[in-house]
């Protein structure tokens, strides 16, 4: 028979044991993300320059920059939160507030969930027999945003559902017992209160929308692109144009997977300072999402 | 007058059997009312001036019968306090009032409950429930004024209906405010966050914001249940204030309450009306042994 401390101190060595496994597994995957980022600040960083990021795309890896693309992902990034905030916030709105609870919103809500998984390749599919081929909308910066308003569309509403969860049931009834009727209960109040929530929802959908290559490039995204779609503001009335929707465009991470392709090593370094452009953009927008989550939390506390 | 309830009878029957036997045997198959009392309404004393009159209302969640034959009324601009223990239908009967039950699905109404002088029925299908919340007020049992300004939280009322005039609607909060004795001490900051108050204030904008849209009811639903005893003192204050200004119509749990500032008290046990009479009398002189047993504190 072995004693009692015997016994505790071969606990306690499983205990250890599985503590250093632990710090094992998570440092993997720790350890690859620096990695990653340190390989690639270091082939890159030292190209983003000015130059890099005020040129357009080159023959001669030395010369060639960004501009076209930061452009192009800029425009399509407007274009695509101005089609999928509103559509998304209205369905997840009457999905949460207006659906009856039966079989058909089930339905409904499963499907949605599903569209999330979705690969993001089928949408571009999708989009050129849509909007392409069907509309006539060419591939263009409009074809573009739609596409990818399609693809973040389902995180935009269950991020919206899930805003509007938090809120309640006692304000829904103050504003009711007022006299208020469902559209202005969600005017007045569910939506300012949710914003957060919502605002938190359509970055994280956009810096999803922002690395993405794969549906871009089922629609026909053009990778070597020397000019800027035409200027929104013009000198003549009425002083605002919308023909640059209507442009060829190209995308950082198309730009990247361009140069990532190419022989010459010199472009590697290229598609590596992209890289880092790219993921400094990501990473600014969760940034943001987070901190707009932050000041919310802060404002109202139920 | 007032005729025993068959379950009281068995209780006099036998005196001295513990009330945890009477509640068992009080099932739902056996109300007070199915056993043949007669409807309350010919028991009580005459109210010469009736605001709102129930008939044989009942409500329903799905299958399950909450309130069943009610044919009560309720003075105008005076305090109505309805008792009973949890689970009795008390707070299902208010919010029948201003068809809260709407929201949510399951719900059927039966019956009549009607609002004089123009006699509509409340519960009515082709009644609208906004219409209805536009003339009745409520206060909930936990203070819940909108993430706003103090200001705007009395102000939203009015804006619903359709009030655009800014010295008009100034004027308003503030009275309103003042009715619900909360303007001297947030006259200096009405665009200060409503969550800033203390629960006892918040309660009483609650308040303020149901008075600001010249309610012809007034609903409470235990709204000092939240509240430290000073905070609930002052919301008493403030509801014998409005007495002879507005029917008032109050949930409470807490007896003490009901009897200081009650004109009427109304009894509910398992959905039915077991005694409606002069808060007095209630609590000096019930008419029915449940009753008696209830503010006794022999159950509940």
């Amino acid at each position: 028979m072995r004693s009692i401390q015997e016994i505790v101190a071969r606990r306690r060595r499983q205990d250890r044991w599985f503590a250093v496994l632990g710090v094992f597994c998570t440092s993997i995957g720790i350890i690859t993300l620096i990695a990653l980022l340190a390989n690639l600040l270091i082939d890159g960083l030292g190209h983003l320059d000015w130059q890099f990021l005020t040129s357009f795309a080159s023959r001669r890896a030395s010369s060639a920059g960004v501009l076209a693309a930061v452009v192009g992902s800029l425009l399509v990034m407007l274009v695509t939160a101005c089609v999928a905030a509103p559509l998304g916030i209205a369905a997840g709105v009457w999905l949460e507030e207006y659906a009856p609870k039966n079989r058909v919103a089930t339905i409904l809500e499963v499907n949605i969930a599903n569209l999330a998984g979705v690969p993001s390749v089928i949408y571009g599919l999708m989009a050129l027999s849509v909007f392409v081929y069907a509309f006539g909308f060419g591939h263009s910066i409009l074809t573009a945003a739609l596409t990818l308003a399609v693809l973040i569309l389902p995180i935009v509403i269950v991020a919206t559902r899930e805003a509007l969860r938090t809120i309640p049931r006692t304000i829904r009834e103050a504003s009711y017992a007022l006299g208020a009727t469902k559209w202005e209960t969600v005017w007045h109040h569910l939506l300012p209160y949710s914003l957060g929530g919502i605002a938190t929802g359509v970055i994280i959908g956009l810096s999803r929308a922002i690395g993405e290559t794969a549906p871009l490039v089922t629609i026909g995204a053009l990778a070597f692109i020397a000019f800027l779609p035409d200027p929104p503001v013009t000198g003549e009335f009425p002083f605002v144009s919308f023909s640059w929707l209507g442009s060829d465009f190209t995308v950082l991470p198309i730009q990247m997977f361009n140069w990532v392709s190419r022989p010459d090593p010199a472009f590697h370094h290229n598609a590596a300072a992209t890289g880092v452009l790219l993921i400094a953009i990501t990473l600014g927008m969760n940034a943001i999402a987070i901190f707009v989550r932050y000041r919310m939390r802060k404002a109202i506390q139920w | 007058m007032v005729t025993h309830c068959t379950l009281a009878d068995a209780q006099d029957s036998a005196p001295s059997r513990p009330i945890t036997n009477l509640l068992r045997r009080a099932t739902p198959t056996m109300t007070p009312h199915e056993v043949g009392a007669d409807p309350v309404t010919d028991q009580i004393p005459a109210i010469a001036d009736i605001k709102v009159q129930l008939r044989n209302f009942g409500f329903a969640y799905g299958s399950n019968q909450v309130l069943k034959d009610l044919n009560v009324a309720f003075e105008n601009k005076k305090v109505t306090a309805l008792i009973g223990p949890s689970g009795c239908g008390k707070t299902t009967l208010l919010r029948s009032f201003n068809r809260m039950h709407d929201l949510y699905p399951g719900n059927r109404y039966t019956g009549e409950i009607l609002l004089l002088p123009d006699r509509i029925n409340l519960v009515a299908p082709d009644v609208s429930p906004t219409e209805m919340r536009m003339r009745l007020s409520m206060v909930f049992q936990k203070p819940n004024p909108f993430p706003k300004s103090i200001f705007e939280n009395v102000a939203f009322g009015l804006r619903m209906r359709g009030v655009r005039d800014k010295a008009r609607i100034r004027e308003k909060v503030e009275q309103s405010l003042r009715d619900a004795a909360l303007w001297d001490e947030t006259k200096d900051r009405l665009h200060k966050p409503a969550y800033d108050l203390s629960g006892g204030q918040q309660q009483r904008l609650c308040i303020a914001r149901a008075l600001a849209v010249d309610p012809e009811i007034v609903l409470f639903d235990e709204p000092t249940s939240a509240l430290d005893p000073t905070a609930t003192l002052r919301i008493e204050e403030l509801i014998d204030s409005l007495r002879n200004r507005v029917t008032i119509i109050i949930v409470t749990h807490n007896m003490q309450q009901a009897q200081r500032i009650a004109d009427w008290t109304g009894f509910l046990y398992l959905g039915s009306m077991v005694e409606f009479d002069r808060t007095e009398k209630v609590f000096t002189n019930p008419g029915n042994k449940l009753t008696e047993q209830y503010i006794t504190g022999r159950f509940g």
